[in-house]
């Protein structure tokens, strides 16, 4: 059943990011570019997606635990540090540079590109190398 | 943007909390793409099947919309484009250099800061999360700084 339920949560996640504009690197861009012909598409997207994940959340945390498995496992740190500012940075920077981020860039596949090709062979090697550098985190 | 292009990122945003709570209340997982992927790519364990299954999944979404034939997913106005593929899944901008530099740092970013657009964007906000908050005041503030710099160095006027 696990399988199930993560095949049809991540067909929702890829209808949205499809549905919504998402996987068009022009339209991340354009809401990127605040100084140019901004585009304030991405602001819809991501309100709609954190008021229902907000409000699903608090529905869904009413149960003690998972339906289908055994407990909530939720990120417990609220510390700030240097690996999750310099991290986010980074990432900042490949996102603009590219207009993707990990979930477009993967949802995109059915239009597999070079570019993309190249976009996702060295997303691995970044995940790969970030392992090395911060393990067991 | 136009009204429809509004309404699609509701409709889309909607969508992908659906995705959100669909995955926290069966599985009590955050739907965060770079932990899933990376997770799936590089830790071994019974958490592998349901993240193979959920990328699946993610591929499955754009690719329904293109065999169904619905022209929904690019919603902005592009004149010359017919190709449906590039109307649904968008077309990369930038060459392969930048991509590859710009995977580089998405996945080297991603995993040192234990998130991204989804992970802290999305499930962390949802969460009231002070880490996921930061992280996504950063990430958004460096992307627009690095599209800025890019026209700049474009030329000002490209």
């Amino acid at each position: 059943m696990k399988p199930v339920a993560g095949y049809l949560a991540g067909l929702l996640f890829g209808l949205g990011l499809a549905i919504s504009g998402m996987t068009d690197p022009a339209r991340v861009i354009g809401f990127l570019d605040v100084t140019g012909a901004w585009d304030p598409t991405l602001i819809f997207v991501l309100g709609a997606a954190v008021v229902t994940t907000f409000i699903g959340y608090r529905l869904v945390w009413r149960r003690a635990t998972p339906l289908l498995a055994g407990r909530f496992q939720l990120p417990s740190r609220r510390d700030l540090d240097a690996r999750l500012l310099g991290g986010a940075a980074l990432f900042g920077i490949g996102w603009g540079l590219s207009g993707y981020c990990p979930g477009p860039a993967v949802a995109s596949l059915p239009g597999l590109s070079g570019p993309l090709a190249a976009f996702l062979v060295a997303l691995v090697i970044g995940w790969w190398l970030a392992c090395r550098l911060a393990p067991g985190h | 943007m136009d009204l429809s292009s509004a309404l699609h990122g509701l409709l889309g945003g909607g969508l992908i909390g659906l995705a959100a709570t669909l995955l926290m209340a069966l599985l009590g997982r955050i739907a965060g793409i770079s932990g899933i992927l990376s997770g799936a790519l590089f830790e071994r364990g019974s958490d592998r099947g349901w993240r193979l299954a959920f990328l699946l999944g993610l591929v499955s979404g754009p690719a329904l919309l293109l065999l169904l034939g619905l022209d929904w997913g690019n919603v902005a106005p592009r004149g010359d484009v017919a190709a449906l593929g590039s109307a649904v899944v968008g077309t990369p901008l930038a060459g392969m250099p930048t991509m590859l530099l710009a995977g580089l740092l998405v996945g080297l970013g991603t995993g040192l800061g234990s998130g991204c657009t989804s992970g802290h964007g999305v499930c962390g906000l949802a969460r009231l999360s002070p880490r996921s908050l930061a992280a996504t005041l950063v990430f958004l503030l460096m992307a627009m700084l690095t599209v800025f710099s890019v026209h700049q160095l474009a030329g000002g006027g490209a």
